[in-house]
């Protein structure tokens, strides 16, 4: 990799950095200072060639590390916030971390067993950039089946293969996502916006919706991204006009007509696009037509970017853009034997469109969060009176997707009214006890019994 | 119950099955203001949609999402 293609390279090539920033709830860098100098105190010789972790609780140190980082550490895992302490050491032994960069906020990472924790801060001083330049490899953490999250691997190659250099004509955006920057979503935000010409304003962890909103209004902010539900809950604040952006862009989840509708209708001078992506596939593609879903064509280009195909009833992709594989995870492949990643989304042809119609296994996203059923069914299943139970995704206006639950009783007799009443207080309360909050069923169905396929095992709908 | 009624319970239900305290139920609070979370309101509007039929989020021809508590019980007034 040539030194111009590390972050910090591009930036210092760049010709326009004098008004363009990274802002965060609490403060404002300017990219000019960034590019000459450092966030890390002394501590970017220490770093170079290493496997560092990223556990900063504030996004702006966050993005200040990774940007010096690239080109210099061998390895960065981009940790999200609030990842408990017994995946964080899962992680950091899978990827074989050898430092922690943290800031004040950060707890608990003396537990990890890695002897090297340096602080980072969000002020910039001059610093020289070690050499030799290493090829950073980007590892970024995805929800997993149960337990600790799959680290999913990335370059700033397939990170950036989907951003294409803006038109000189256009004025610098001032970039904003509802996004955490270490998801795959937001990352993708502050990279556009650090590799053409922009400004990013960074999400807050503790800000009311209109409180960030007011805030991006004063930031001026031009394009801003989010997850259906993030949008909605903007719309819902009251404070939704406080933003005047001229694209807006939804990814993250199922994209549903109400929603296009309604930001079209909210923002009329906004063009209003939504973007498939995931951690694994990269991004697949934009659709800026207005429409749900997406144009069947696209399936039939073999010679694009990305290639795309429904197989099985799930969508594969192949691009430059995908992560190159999973770390620590045994021999579990990424891609197929012909290249494409199996994404897991479920798609539904009719006619010339393309519809997203739910996940494979049965996985319910409630709100960008993923919800696997047999983990919630191992916990209604704990339940004396239950025999067997399947859960499943029930569409939600709200975050997408809901959890429900179907249940079989054990015994023969039917209970009475009241003892079902009972048994479906008891089992939310085993529920509420040992699950996250969006994985407790919001309804609980009682069944006379559950198809099974041939193989023995509960037939799940795609929802 | 009128659709009024039920909103208004159901908001006082999701609150105590998810330890939220919420402020007084005044037509002109803003919702997400109330105290309640977004997984509280997907719980409301799965749960209204059970009780009165209704899911104006999907439905209604009118796109505007409703930011009050007054505009959120017009909403299902409207698509009733």
């Amino acid at each position: 990799m040539q030194p111009e293609r590390t972050l910090r390279g591009l930036l210092r090539s760049a010709d326009d950095l004098a008004a363009r920033t990274i802002s965060g709830s609490a403060g404002r860098i300017s990219l000019r200072e960034l590019a000459a100098g450092t966030s890390l105190g002394g501590h970017l010789p220490a770093l170079s060639g290493r496997s560092v972790l990223l556990a900063m609780q504030d996004q702006l140190t966050a993005a200040l590390a990774l940007i010096e980082l690239d080109g210099i550490a061998s390895r960065m895992i981009l940790c999200p916030p609030g990842l408990p302490q017994d995946h964080l050491v899962a992680v950091a032994a899978a990827a074989e971390a050898e430092m922690i960069l943290r800031d004040a906020g950060t707890t608990g990472s003396e537990d990890l067993g890695i002897p090297h924790i340096l602080t980072a801060e969000t002020r910039i001083s001059p610093g020289d950039v070690p050499n030799p330049f290493h090829e950073t490899e980007w590892v970024l953490l995805t929800s997993g089946t149960t337990g600790p999250p799959k680290l999913v691997l990335h370059s700033l190659a397939s990170l950036t293969g989907a951003i294409k250099p803006s038109s000189r004509s256009e004025p610098h955006p001032i970039w904003a996502t509802f996004y955490d920057i270490r998801r795959y979503g937001g990352l993708q935000i502050l990279l556009r916006a650090l590799l053409n010409a922009g400004s990013m304003v960074l999400s807050g962890a503790d800000e009311t919706p209109a409180a960030h909103l007011a805030r991006l209004g004063g930031c001026g902010i031009t394009h801003i991204s989010g997850t259906p539900s993030h949008w909605r809950r903007a719309l819902m604040s009251g404070a939704a006009q406080k933003i005047a952006p001229r694209y807006i862009r939804l990814s993250g989840e199922i994209v549903d007509q109400a929603i296009l509708d309604n930001l079209r209708a909210t923002y009329p001078q906004a063009s209003v696009g939504h973007a498939y992506a995931s951690t694994e596939a990269g991004v697949g593609f934009d659709v800026n037509d207005g429409l749900e879903g997406f144009p069947a064509s696209y399936l039939e280009a073999p010679d694009a970017e990305v290639e795309m195909k429904i197989e099985d009833g799930s969508l594969r992709i192949r691009s430059q853009r995908t992560a190159s594989n999973f770390i620590g995870v045994g021999n579990i492949d990424l891609k197929g034997g012909d290249g494409f990643i199996d994404t897991g989304d479920i798609v539904e042809r009719r006619g010339d469109r393309c519809y997203f119609v739910g996940r494979r296994g049965g996985i319910v996203n409630v709100g960008g969060l993923k919800v696997h059923p047999e983990e919630v069914e191992s916990v209604i299943n704990a339940h004396p009176d239950v025999r067997m139970s399947l859960v499943s995704a029930r569409r939600n206006p709200i975050t997408g997707a809901i959890v429900v639950a179907d249940v079989v009783l054990a015994g023969k007799a039917e209970p009475d009214v009241a003892r079902r009443d009972a048994i479906k207080t008891e089992i939310l309360d085993i529920c509420r006890e040992s699950l996250a909050q969006h994985k407790v069923p919001v309804t609980i169905r009682f069944v006379p019994g559950l198809e099974v396929t041939a193989g023995g095992k509960l037939r799940r709908a795609h929802a | 119950m009128s659709i009024r009624l039920t909103i208004t319970s159901e908001i006082g239900q999701v609150a105590v099955e998810q330890k939220k305290t919420i402020k007084p139920l005044d037509d002109n609070v803003v919702l997400l203001d109330l105290g309640l979370d977004s997984l509280c309101f997907a719980i409301l509007v799965a749960r209204l949609e059970d009780k009165l039929g209704l899911d104006p989020f999907t439905s209604a021809e009118d796109v505007y999402f409703p930011t009050t508590l007054g505009d959120f019980i017009k909403f299902y007034e409207d698509a009733a």
